[in-house]
């Protein structure tokens, strides 16, 4: 028992160290939002602000065309997820409760489209967007994203769809329901949470994109805020790291906020209990 | 299978009527809008992607929103270029690398995971997560903070350690130096998704096979080669052609970190390649070319994903 034990100690360790490893790059990132440019500048880091100041914080967003950028994101970002949701959701209910002819044809696609680089990509886009002057225009960047969002959704709401038991509808529909009655009344309300999880997930991945963001916008007022911090560094030699990393800090808050929040959406047994056996 | 045969609409062909039709047109109701909005943003661009792989199109040509056709020849100067090959090289090279290191290390910490205490295992996923959270462009900008030369904390700690002597190392001085700081930023940034999806594979073993086998008297190794190794086998596969598609075809971590001023023919990767050719020097004819050639390398590559995608598919 005492050897079973110093082995489980053993491989504790290398858990926390492995947890200290990969953890450390986002901790060093906010601890050093966080410094003062004495303590980030100096050749022995400082590891933990003990005065945090907020002063970087404050010079990353008086700089130039972050609330613009942040504003296109959201725009951007909602949109897509608005009309992705909708249609992919439409597109589920019929892989996942109809046989038909083209069928496997459709999921094909789905999955085919999701393998495309991205990068393989931007000169048609770029090209034939160019043709109708969305170029530097959010339509345009919405336009793509959608193709990013739809194949994936589809596929991710299938799987949610699946997983309510076929028991649940039957019974509404032997008690008299018809069939779209049962749909809205009993499918709708369970897929609910797939909804969201989708819908958040399609929200990270927009707001996490920057190849397309990148070539189809070009003004700065224009852009998505992964193309405004990728701009940050800038040319000089003198990098404001602090206000760098307030900025990045700021720019994932977000996601994680979002990522932290479908994680329990999805361990959670979405239909758990509500048929025996 | 049973679900979606049983709920789907049974076709009978002893008689015609209106509502069936009607009811045998729904799923196609339903798909028509996925179908027609990604045929029409993705679709034609796919065609427009052909048509100007085929002509002269540079920035005349763009403001004229016509190329002039000529042919192959495109083609025939990129695979001429002995920087395509170097490349596609390269990029192979980079891609293997990246996807053994992050296949290797993240089954190692999922079989931990296994091994550990609750409070341990809990503490390793949450963090494992916040990472997975992290938006790329945001990570390559804190690379570039702790990898910095002057005061850069991986110099710092390196030295501290005793690894040797880093003080004010300049990671970028090389192509192979530059390459592999991309590297660990995607290996860290993979290890995630790749660590939580082998874990939750090896939770799908059965206690009773390994109890099984153990009253057998199987040693431990032999149980992990025989019934561990199985079940996971599948999810190895599937994760393994993904992120040899994905590495392929990386392009933000690799062109941010290593940064435009530096980015020469020396460490170009394919995405970084068509988009300095085609993007940047306005020669959409052959960036097109080079987009076409790399997207076949890919549909090549992901043949094997798909098909087994669709089996999944077509099951349930």
């Amino acid at each position: 028992m005492s050897v079973r034990n110093a082995r489980r100690n053993a491989w504790n360790v290398v858990g926390l160290a492995i947890f200290v490893v990969m953890v450390f790059p986002v901790f060093w990132m906010v601890s050093t939002a966080f410094k003062s440019d004495d303590q980030i500048n100096s050749l022995t880091p400082t590891w933990f602000p003990l005065h945090p100041t907020l002063q970087h914080f404050r010079d990353a967003l008086a700089k130039p065309y972050f609330w613009d950028d942040v504003k296109n994101s959201l725009i951007v970002v909602s949109v897509t997820v608005s009309i992705a949701m909708v249609l992919a959701f439409l597109a589920a209910v019929a892989l996942s409760k109809y046989r038909f002819t083209g069928r496997k044809l459709f999921i094909v696609l789905v999955i085919g489209v999701q393998m495309l680089p991205g990068a393989g990509l931007i000169i048609p886009l770029y090209v034939v967007l160019a043709r109708y002057h969305e170029v530097n225009a959010l339509t345009g960047v919405i336009l793509v994203y959608l193709t990013g969002a739809l194949p994936f959704s589809v596929w991710t709401l299938r799987g949610f769809i699946l997983g309510i038991p076929k028991e649940l509808e039957e019974a509404a529909m032997v008690d008299g329901s018809t069939r779209f009655g049962a749909f809205a009344r009993i499918l709708l309300p369970l897929v609910a949470p797939g909804l969201v999880a989708t819908s958040v997930f399609a929200f990270i991945t927009s707001w996490n994109e920057y190849i397309f963001a990148r070539v189809l916008l070009n003004d700065g007022a224009k852009q998505t805020i992964t193309v405004w911090l990728s701009y940050f560094l800038g040319t000089s030699r003198e990098t404001d790291w602090g206000a760098l990393m307030a900025a990045s800090t700021l720019t994932a808050i977000p996601v994680v906020v979002f990522f932290l929040l479908i994680q329990r959406r999805i361990a959670f047994g979405l239909t758990a209990g509500a048929v025996k056996g | 299978m049973a679900s979606a045969a049983e709920t789907a609409p049974r076709w009978s062909r002893r008689r015609f009527s209106w509502r069936r039709l009607g009811r045998g047109s729904v799923p196609y109701a339903l798909v028509a809008p996925v179908v027609i909005v990604m045929g029409a943003i993705l679709g034609y661009p796919l065609y427009s992607l052909v048509r100007i792989a085929l002509d002269r199109y540079g920035l005349t040509e763009l403001i004229q929103h016509k190329g002039v056709y000529i042919g192959l020849k495109n083609f025939g100067t990129v695979l001429h270029d002995s920087v395509f090959w170097h490349t596609l090289l390269r990029t192979i090279v980079f891609a293997g690398a990246n996807v053994g290191l992050t296949m290797v290390i993240g089954t190692f910490i999922a079989l931990l995971l296994v091994r550990i205490s609750t409070w341990v295992r809990l503490l390793v996923t949450s963090g494992l997560v916040l990472v997975w959270s992290m938006p790329p462009v945001v990570a390559v900008q804190v690379w570039n903070w702790m990898i910095n030369s002057e005061n850069g904390v991986l110099n710092y700690i390196l030295t501290e350690i005793h690894v040797g002597n880093y003080f004010q190392h300049n990671w970028m001085e090389t192509p192979l130096s530059q390459l592999g700081m991309v590297t660990t930023l995607i290996v860290w940034g993979a290890l995630p998704f790749v660590v939580i999806t082998v874990y939750a594979a090896l939770s799908q073993v059965p206690r009773e096979l390994v109890e099984a086998a153990e009253i057998d008297g199987a040693r431990s190794w032999r149980v992990f080669l025989d019934v561990t190794v199985p079940v996971i086998t599948p999810v190895l596969l599937i994760l393994t052609s993904l992120s040899i598609l994905w590495d392929f075809g990386v392009f933000t971590q690799a062109y941010l970190l290593i940064g435009q001023p530096h980015i020469t023919t020396g460490n170009y990767l394919m995405g970084i390649y068509l988009f300095e050719q085609g993007y940047v020097n306005a020669n959409f004819g052959l960036g097109a070319a080079i987009s076409i050639l790399m997207l076949v390398i890919v549909a090549a590559m992901s043949v094997v994903y798909v098909r087994r995608m669709i089996r999944i598919g077509d099951v349930t």
